[in-house]
């Protein structure tokens, strides 16, 4: 079984909402990553979002494009992001990690290397925002051989058909893009959310996430009464952005904003 | 890459492409994120439905008539092809268009059909600030609200069109992220759409990003090649030898290529910009010197790192500094019709002064590029062959930068 099926699983059972952090991998330094993996899993972390630095974040607001011309400056590429996962699973045989970034730096690696390198340092899924289900086939095949997971975006303007068919490719977990607009955008609207939820729910058992937007500890809550998973990144990275100089600052930070929404979530 | 080829035998396919999903060979695509797919497929739509209605078509031409000038003459250079002691060269002159170049050509038609689909807001991106006026200009003129992405970067070197686009009743918005140049722009003008799809229109100014922009954009600019077909026609009575077009995303070129792209006996020549030189690293030339891969919606040769990160390109012209090309300009490239050059900032320089003091006419320093490379050609061809040259903009947005490089301050 995928270690993403027996997280969901396993909190399922224990009637509990992921909590998914999202860092970029390498920021503000390449020496912070790995230990603030394990840091958030201590604080209550169920799976990790491992971001893949990229040149061109289109999909992306201002605070997460930072982080990734802060780890563009060490150099920070999709092998070195892979080498990663692979030091942090020498202590942590069980947390799901899933890679999120954008297409070209697979393309230029090659899916078939890049998918045997993930899935042997022990990376659980991939989510790649710029390609839709309909240019996908190739990378899918390539994720399924591998047994990685390909996590898909559902959007607020995805079709009924549209969201079948990316429900018919998704395997893992599905991730729907709480708002139009780009990460750390502030129009969340919950009960919009709660909606979509719904219908998405009526073409698929996948546990779903929602992510974009939830940036405190009351929206996570709220979003958690409805979704499987609430996915958190600019909040978490603007108290990466505020301490760069101070890596103990920042684990105390992220840290604490993980456990101020871990308990909301809960309580 | 045998799907490629085997297209390449069938002539039809130039005029069949690209294919519904918008893929050229292996090039092209849609590739956005999810929330992006249904403005594009919508907008897909209404461009089919559109593109060969004649109540739209009707309005496009009269548009392109009386608003853009159209016509726009085909000119011999009697003078400079004298100097150049080869082949007769025609300049199309596209910078004779409202506005300075091809640029309108694609703004009328796009925001015709914004018009259409009842979208009271565009945006847009741009380098050289052409196609921001060119969007700024439409906008004006149909009261809709225009806001235009320019890099930091362009923002300095083409103050003029800045003020020209605020004069218009556009926003400028600049983009401090990245290299802060045309790529940038771009970036932007996507984040500012997956934000407000509801009410906006992207009008992008060249034949990138995802499909339907490479087929639409082609389709409006490629006036400029049946023009060209119909005018040689009546002053040489036949066909040209060669055609030659600077190549930033690619638009003026594919408007002047694609209609003789069926036609064997003519030469293609697409001019990137070489900036200091390829072996220098500094310069904008993904066709002749970078690799496939998937940038702004498409699958395209791009100028990247072995990381797969976007490098930094460079060149005079701000129109041509751009990672990547349209996705049909790759595919020529692969199978072998249409020939991919570069000629240095250098070259496009002197090209400029020879053919303003020679000619009269002072181009672009985009379109210079193909000129600098019509005086490599010319002079290799007999005296009865005939090139034509696309003089996509004018060269008055580009006096501050010459000027400067030669220490005068205007
Ligand atoms: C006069 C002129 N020519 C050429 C270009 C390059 O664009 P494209 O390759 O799309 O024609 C520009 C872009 O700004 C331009 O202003």
């Amino acid at each position: 079984m995928s270690r993403i099926k027996a997280c969901f699983d396993s909190l399922k059972q224990r009637n509990r909402t992921a909590l998914i952090p999202y860092i970029m991998a390498g920021d503000p330094e390449p020496g912070v990553t790995v230990a603030l993996m394990h840091a958030m899993v201590e604080a209550g972390a169920d799976l990790i979002e491992l971001g893949v630095p990229f040149s061109d974040p289109m999909a992306d607001g201002p605070v997460i494009q930072a982080a990734s011309e802060r780890a563009l400056e060490h150099h920070i590429g999709l092998r070195t992001v892979i080498d990663m996962v692979r030091n942090f699973r020498q202590q942590d045989s069980t947390t799901p990690v899933v890679l999120m970034g954008y297409l070209n730096p697979l393309e230029v690696m090659g899916y078939a290397p890049f998918a045997a390198a993930a899935a042997e340092a022990g990376v659980d899924g991939v989510l790649t925002v710029d390609i839709p289900p309909e240019e996908s086939h190739d990378l899918i095949e390539m994720l399924h051989q591998h047994g990685l997971d390909p996590i898909y975006l559902i959007a607020p303007t995805s079709t009924s058909a549209r969201i079948q068919s990316i429900c018919a490719n998704a395997s893992g977990f599905v991730y729907y893009v709480s708002l139009k607009g780009v990460t750390g955008a502030a129009n969340l609207q919950v009960q919009a959310v709660e909606d979509k939820l719904k219908e998405i729910r009526t073409y698929t058992d996948l546990p779903l996430g929602v992510g974009f937007g939830i940036s405190d500890a009351e929206r996570a809550a709220q979003v958690s009464q409805s979704a499987d998973a609430v996915v958190v990144g600019s909040a978490i990275i603007k108290r990466i952005a505020a301490n760069i100089t101070d890596q103990t600052a920042i684990s105390a930070e992220v840290t604490s904003l993980l456990r101020s929404m871990r308990q909301a979530m809960d309580s | 890459m045998s799907k490629v080829s085997e297209s390449a035998d069938r002539a039809e396919n130039f005029s069949d492409m690209p294919d519904a999903q918008g893929h050229f060979g292996i090039y092209g695509g849609m590739f956005v994120a999810e929330t992006l797919m249904a403005p594009l497929l919508e907008l897909r739509q209404a461009y089919e439905k559109y593109k060969d209605d004649s109540e739209f078509l009707a309005e496009l031409d009269y548009d392109l008539k009386h608003f853009v000038g159209r016509p726009s003459p085909l000119y011999f250079a009697k003078s400079w092809s004298e100097k150049l002691g080869g082949a007769r060269v025609y300049f199309k002159r596209e910078d004779l268009n409202h506005t300075g170049a091809h640029k309108i050509n694609n703004t009328v038609g796009q925001a015709l059909l914004a018009n259409r689909m009842g979208k009271k807001r565009v945006i847009a991106e741009t380098g050289a600030g052409q196609h921001g006026v060119a969007t700024a200009t439409v906008a004006a003129r149909l009261n809709m609200e225009c806001v235009v992405y320019m890099g930091a970067e362009d923002i300095k070197r083409q103050a003029i069109n800045v003020y020209r686009m605020r004069l218009l009743g556009a926003e400028v918005v600049p983009v401090e992220s990245g290299s802060k140049t045309l790529k940038d722009a771009l970036n932007e003008a996507m984040r500012d759409w997956v934000t407000n799809v509801d009410d906006t229109f992207y009008i992008i100014g060249t034949v990138a990003g995802p499909h339907p922009y490479p087929a639409m954009v082609r389709d409006f600019q490629a006036i400029i090649g049946r023009e060209t077909r119909e005018q040689v026609m009546s002053m040489e009575g036949r066909l040209p030898d060669a055609l030659v077009a600077c190549v930033g995303g690619g638009s003026n070129a594919i408007g002047l290529f694609h209609p003789f792209l069926q036609d064997s006996d003519v030469a293609i020549y697409g001019v990137e910009a070489a900036g200091d030189g390829l072996e220098s690293g500094h310069h904008a030339a993904p066709l002749c010197a970078g690799k496939p891969g998937v940038l702004h919606g498409n699958r395209t040769y791009l100028m990247e790192d072995g990381d797969g990160q976007i490098i930094e390109t460079h060149s005079i012209s701000a129109g041509l500094d751009y990672p990547g090309v349209g996705p049909e300009h790759s595919w020529l490239k692969d199978i072998g019709r249409a020939q991919y050059v570069a000629v240095s900032d250098e070259e496009a320089l002197t090209a400029f002064h020879d053919v303003t003091r020679s000619e009269g006419i002072m181009p672009a320093l985009e379109s210079s590029h193909a000129l600098a490379y019509v005086a490599k050609l010319a002079p290799t061809m007999a005296k009865d062959q005939v090139i034509v040259v696309n003089m996509s903009g004018r060269g008055d947005k580009d006096i501050h930068t010459v000027a400067a490089l030669e220490g005068i301050s205007v």
